[in-house]
């Protein structure tokens, strides 16, 4: 385990070297925010007093965002995946062929690092943000909902983790990767509730994606903190979630087995 | 210095070969080149179009969803805004097709030094740096735009007349114009930053301004989007041309003037930043 202290540590080393990248990134990562708190105001403006989007009143739609834009800066997967693709293109995995180290598990510190520098570099202009919007910040109802919500981070961070590796691995067989990232991550932009809450869908859509790990990736915690979800099913939801985050972890083990045997280093 | 007077009399003295036909001619002979290369990569061409497709069509779903609870945005109604994303979409993907690769990659011509080598040519540097490659896929997502935005009109029940469909492509190229001209000032930062690619990128994320209505907006927000980076002018003032929803003409003037000084501005900051410009290189 000590080796992988290192790696941490020698991965949040390595992120620090982009606090001033990351900090650009959060602070213009606002505009688009900016952009469609006024649509929805709009929206909310042309309704009579008192109006509601689904179940949704204004103060919950803004909420959503923000508390989207919170968890995102927690757990998004930003380049962990262009470089694993990239380390199998140009050979670079052969080194841990031959170390003792698991590259799931080195990747997975490396993750961990670089949210953890850009969580710490986003606070500033995201705490900033959320103060101006105070006043339409719903916080979660009760303290166990609120632990709830951490709990359910972590798994989302890990489930995006997981799905982000997988996908990654295609690089074994495929040689233009970057495709079928953007085609995933442009679903997941939808199903996992980025654009819109998923619950403000036709029914019959929103339900058929409740079979699906999408809603796992974003909805489920940012209906936790927003009290979205009956305290007494809060856990279920969380077991769901743990199952889809271990269904990911045992199909990125499979993959990665698979395309290790596919595999073949050209070159020194 | 005796180098650099040799070129500049050589440019001169070839009258003839400097004039707007020697540089069709030029271009024409990059489009065959952008050709040959796209058809090496034949996969890749058709996969890129579906992943631009995914996502116009991940922009339309948004408009549907937020049209499943509202009437209307401000006054505009689903079918305009459907024209209006597929207006934003033309422009995008014409910028994308004509501009987007040239201007991301000045910042590597900096960074290896391959800058050298192409102010050393017998042409307009920025016009080289502009337009040295042209993305087909490009073309082919802007057709699809097209399309979308005809279904809209035949939904709103309007026919534009042969005026407001010219009106609308020349303000299309008009919006077109200020995209170019702010990512030229944007990679121009490149000479003074390397790594300016990151910002460039950042860049791409205005469009999903662009695509949403005008009347959604105000206050500073709205100031800073009209007149400084005038992301909602783009696209709104040509649907608007075209859906026969324009306010005055002001709007029109506002656009091309807006244009107008954003071109000059890029004129400039390129010419400031080419004088400071000192080779990668030993």
């Amino acid at each position: 385990m000590g080796k992988y202290r290192h790696v941490l540590s020698i991965g949040l080393q390595n992120t620090m070297v982009y606090r001033l990248n990351f900090l650009f990134r959060a602070t213009f990562g606002l505009i688009p925010l900016t952009a469609t708190i006024h649509v929805w105001r709009t929206i909310y403006a042309g309704k009579a007093d008192g109006g509601q989007v689904g179940s949704y009143v204004l103060a919950e739609m803004i909420s959503y965002y923000l508390v989207i834009t919170i968890v995102d800066a927690l757990t998004a997967v930003t380049e962990d995946d262009w470089q694993i693709a990239a380390d199998i293109k140009d050979g670079n995995i052969s080194q841990f062929l031959l170390k003792p180290m698991d590259y799931l598990t080195y990747r997975l510190c490396l993750f961990t690092a670089s949210r953890l520098v850009y969580a710490a570099v986003a606070v500033v202009p995201t705490g900033a943000f959320l103060w101006v919007m105070r006043d339409y910040l719903v916080l979660p109802p009760d303290t166990a909902a609120a632990a709830w919500f951490l709990v359910s981070v972590g798994l989302t961070a890990l489930l995006q983790f997981f799905m982000s590796f997988t996908l990654a691995l295609l690089a074994f067989w495929v040689l233009e990767v970057a495709t079928f990232i953007f085609v995933a991550f442009a679903f997941e932009y939808l199903a996992g509730g980025h654009l819109f809450p998923l619950d403000i869908l036709p029914p019959a859509i929103a339900g058929a994606l409740d079979y699906t790990p999408f809603p796992y990736v974003l909805f489920f915690p940012v209906s936790i903190w927003l009290g979205r979800v009956p305290a007494e099913a809060i856990p279920h939801g969380v077991l769901v979630q743990l199952l889809w985050v271990v269904a990911a972890y045992a199909l990125a083990r499979c993959v990665w087995s698979r395309g290790i045997k596919k595999y073949s280093a050209v070159g020194g | 210095m005796n180098g650099e007077r040799r070129i500049a009399n050589r440019e001169s003295s070839d009258g003839h070969r400097s004039g707007i036909p020697h540089y069709l001619s030029l271009y024409a002979a990059l489009w065959r080149n952008s050709v040959i290369r796209e058809m090496g990569f034949k996969t890749s061409f058709l996969l890129w179009i579906v992943v631009e497709t995914l996502w116009f069509a991940l922009q339309l779903s948004f408009v549907s969803v937020l049209y499943l609870h509202t009437g209307s945005i401000g006054t505009w109604t689903k079918w305009q805004v459907v024209a209006l994303v597929g207006t934003s979409q033309l422009i995008q993907q014409l910028f994308t097709a004509l501009f987007l690769t040239n201007l991301t990659n000045l910042s590597e011509h900096i960074r290896t030094g391959k800058l050298d080598f192409m102010l050393l040519l017998p042409v307009n540097t920025r016009f080289l740096v502009s337009f040295r490659q042209v993305d087909l896929g490009g073309f082919v997502s802007a057709a699809g735009a097209l399309v979308v935005i005809g279904y809209a009109l035949h939904r709103l029940g309007h026919t534009p007349g042969i005026v407001e469909v010219v009106g609308y492509l020349a303000l299309v190229l008009v919006g077109l114009s200020i995209h170019y001209s702010l990512m030229v000032m944007l990679a121009a930062t490149s000479f003074w930053t390397v790594r300016a690619q990151g910002i460039v990128w950042g860049y791409y994320n205005l469009f999903n301004i662009a695509r949403l209505p005008d009347e959604a907006f105000h206050g500073p927000f709205k100031a800073v989007f009209t007149y400084a980076l005038p992301m909602l002018l783009v696209s709104n003032v040509p649907v608007k041309v075209l859906v026969a929803r324009i306010g005055s003409p002001l709007e029109i003037l506002l656009l091309v003037t807006v244009a107008a000084l954003l071109f000059a501005a890029s004129e400039f900051v390129w010419r400031t930043a080419l004088r400071r410009y000192t080779s990668a290189s030993s």
